[in-house]
C-alpha cells in the first residue's frame, strides 16, 4: 500500500473558476493522495460545491489545471474524461437523484451508462442490492425518490456513488441540513465505505464534527460501530480550509485545532465548546 | 467598455451550442426511444383538447368577423375561401404554436431548470450521459413531429368552425360552395407554408424551452424566471419568425 500511496489521485494547480462577476475559486491548489482522506470546509458560498465540480470535469477552470489520476483532465476527449469519471463517485449536495426513475434505476445507471464500466446484465441486480444494502435502504428498489425522507435519500445518493466501486469519492456537504442522528449514520456510512475499500476521499462540509470524525474514527467490521482510534494519524486525514475562493489553511486536525487565525478558528469551535 | 453585452452575447453563443448538439444528435445513437415517446404524448396528446377547441374557435370567429365585410361585397360565397387561406398560411401555424410555447416551452424549461437545480443534470454527466442527447434531442423530435401535425388539426378544426358559422348559423353559403371554395383556396405553396412554419416553430420552441432550463441558475426562484423567459423568448420568435417565412413565400409567388 506505500507505493499506492504515494501515487496522486486528484491535483489542482493553480485552478481559477470565475462566474459572471463572482470569483468562485481562485488560484486553488490542491492534491489528494490515494488512500488519503481530505477535508474541505468553508462558509456557506466559499466554494466547496465548485471545488468538487472542477474535480469531477464538470466545471471547466477559467485558469489552471486540473489532474485526474495523473493526466490533464483539459487535455482529455470527452470520452476518455468520462472513462476517468467512471472510476470516480460523487454525492451531490442537492441530492442529484433522477426524480422520474425509481431507486433501483437510480442506482443502476451509472452500471448502465458508464461505458468504461464492465457490468453483464444479470449482475446489475444484484450489484444494486448490495449497494443498497450498504446503505440499509435495501427495501426500497421499487420506491421512488420523493417518496423517502432527506436522510435517505442521502443514503440512495451513496449508493449510486459507490455502486461502480470507484477509487476516489467525493462527498458535496453529506450531512447539511441533517439532524445530528441522521448525520452522523450518513458519516458513519462514509467511514465504512472508506474501511472496507480504501478509498480515497475527498469530503466538503461546513460541520468540523464530520471531519473530526474521519480523522480519528475507524469502522470496526467485527462490530458494525464506529470506534475512536488512539492516534489518528493512522487514518491520513488531511483538513483544508477555503474562504471565498481561496484556500486559507492546509494541515493536520492538530494544526488546524491551534491556528490562530480568526476565519480558521472558527470552524474548530463548534466541538471544543 | 462593452461588458453590457458579454451576458447577452454568452447566452446566444450557448443556445447555439446547446441547439447543434440537439441536432447532431438526432442522427446519432443511442437515441432514447422512450423518452420520445414520452414526450410525444406530453406534446402531442397533451395539447391535443387545447388545439381542438381553440382551432374550431378561431374558425368561427373570422368567419363571423368576414361576414359583415364579404355581405358589402355581395361575395358571402367566398367564406371559405377567406378561411382558409388565413388559417391554412397564417392563423393555424402561429396559433398552435404560441399555444404550444405557452405550454411545452414552459414545461420544458421548468423541467429542466428544476433537474438543473437539484444537481440532476450535473449528476447525468458525472454518471456518463450527455443532458443534450438525453434530454433536449428527445424533446426537439417529439415537437418537431407534433407541432405540424396538432397544426393541420387545428387547420381542419378552423375550417369546421367556420363552416358551423358561415353555413350553419348565418347561413352564408351552402356546404358545397364552402367546402370547395376552401379547397380550392389553396395551393401547394400554402400548404408547403403551412407546414414549414410549424417545423420552424418546432425547433424554436422546443430549443428555447430547453436552452432556458439548462441555463438555470438560483434555485426555485430561478426556475421560475427561466419558465417565464422561455415562454417569452420563444412567443416572440414565432411571431418574428412568421413574418419572415410569410415574407418569403410572398415573394416568391
Ligand atoms: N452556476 C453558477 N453561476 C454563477 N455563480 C455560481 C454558480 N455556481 C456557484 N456560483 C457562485 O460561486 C460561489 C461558490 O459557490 P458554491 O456553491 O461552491 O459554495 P459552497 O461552498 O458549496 O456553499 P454551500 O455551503 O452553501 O453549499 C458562490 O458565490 C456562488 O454564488
Ligand atoms: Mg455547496
Amino acid at each position: 500500500m506505500s507505493s499506492q500511496g504515494q501515487r496522486v489521485a486528484l491535483r489542482l494547480e493553480g485552478v481559477t473558476v470565475e462566474f459572471d462577476d463572482t470569483v468562485a475559486l481562485e488560484n486553488v491548489n490542491l492534491e489528494v493522495r490515494q488512500g488519503e482522506t481530505c477535508v474541505i470546509q468553508g462558509a456557506a458560498g466559499s466554494g466547496k460545491t465548485v471545488l468538487l465540480k472542477t474535480a469531477l470535469g464538470l466545471i471547466r477552470p477559467d485558469a489552471g489545471r486540473v489532474e485526474l489520476f495523473g493526466l490533464d483532465a483539459g487535455k482529455l476527449r470527452r470520452r476518455e474524461l468520462e472513462e476517468l469519471r467512471a472510476r470516480m463517485g460523487i454525492l451531490f449536495q442537492e441530492g442529484g437523484l433522477f426524480d422520474s426513475m425509481t431507486i433501483e434505476e437510480n442506482v443502476a445507471y451509472p452500471l448502465l451508462n458508464q461505458k468504461s464500466v464492465k457490468c453483464a446484465p444479470e449482475e446489475v441486480l444484484p450489484r444494486v442490492k448490495e449497494a443498497l444494502e450498504f446503505v440499509e435502504l435495501g427495501h426500497t428498489l421499487e420506491k421512488v425518490p420523493s417518496e423517502l425522507s432527506g436522510g435517505m435519500r442521502r443514503r440512495v445518493g451513496i449508493a449510486r456513488a459507490i455502486v461502480t466501486q470507484p477509487e476516489l469519492l467525493l462527498y458535496d456537504s453529506p450531512t447539511a441540513g441533517l439532524d445530528p442522528i441522521t448525520a452522523n449514520t450518513i458519516m458513519a456510512l462514509i467511514a465504512k465505505e472508506r474501511e472496507i475499500r480504501q478509498t480515497t476521499t475527498l469530503l466538503a462540509t461546513h460541520r468540523y464534527q464530520d471531519g473530526y470524525l474521519l480523522a480519528n474514527y475507524r469502522y470496526n467490521g467485527a462490530t458494525g460501530q464506529l470506534e475512536a482510534v488512539s492516534n489518528g494519524t493512522g487514518l491520513r486525514t488531511r483538513f483544508l480550509i477555503l474562504d471565498r475562493g481561496r484556500l486559507v489553511f492546509e494541515g493536520s486536525q492538530r494544526e488546524l485545532e491551534e491556528s490562530r487565525d480568526e476565519y480558521v478558528s472558527k470552524f474548530t469551535k463548534a466541538l471544543k465548546q | 467598455m462593452l461588458d453590457f453585452l458579454k451576458g447577452p452575447i454568452l447566452n446566444v453563443q450557448n443556445f447555439f451550442l446547446l441547439s447543434g448538439r440537439a441536432i447532431v444528435n438526432i442522427f446519432r445513437s443511442p437515441h432514447y426511444a422512450d423518452d420520445i415517446a414520452l414526450q410525444m404524448d406530453i406534446i402531442g396528446v397533451g395539447s391535443l383538447p387545447l388545439i381542438l377547441l381553440t382551432g374550431l374557435f378561431t374558425g368561427g370567429v373570422i368567419t363571423l368577423q368576414m361576414s359583415r365585410a364579404l355581405n358589402q361585397y355581395g361575395a358571402s360565397g367566398q367564406v371559405g375561401n377567406i378561411v382558409a387561406i388565413t388559417l391554412v398560411r397564417e392563423l393555424g401555424p402561429v396559433l398552435t404554436a404560441l399555444l404550444v410555447a405557452g405550454r411545452n416551452a414552459s414545461g420544458m424549461a421548468s423541467e429542466l431548470g428544476s433537474m438543473k437545480v437539484t444537481e440532476q443534470i450535473d449528476a447525468m454527466r458525472a454518471l456518463g450521459t450527455d443532458p443534450a442527447k438525453k434530454l433536449v434531442t428527445p424533446r426537439l423530435i417529439a415537437t418537431a413531429t407534433m407541432l405540424p401535425v396538432l397544426t393541420v388539426i387545428s387547420d381542419f378544426m378552423g375550417l369546421v368552425g367556420g363552416y358551423i358559422v358561415g353555413c350553419v348559423m348565418l347561413s352564408l353559403t351552402t356546404p358545397t360552395q364552402f367546402w370547395s371554395s376552401a379547397y380550392q383556396a389553396l395551393d401547394y405553396s400554402d400548404i408547403a407554408q403551412g407546414l414549414i412554419k410549424p417545423l420552424t416553430f418546432a425547433f424554436v420552441i422546443a430549443l428555447v424551452g430547453c436552452h432556458y432550463g439548462m441555463e438555470t441558475t438560483g434555485g426555485t426562484q430561478g426556475v421560475g424566471r427561466a419558465t417565464t423567459r422561455a415562454v417569452v423568448v420563444s412567443s416572440v420568435w414565432v411571431i418574428v419568425l412568421t413574418f419572415f417565412i410569410g415574407n418569403f413565400f410572398v415573394n416568391l409567388n
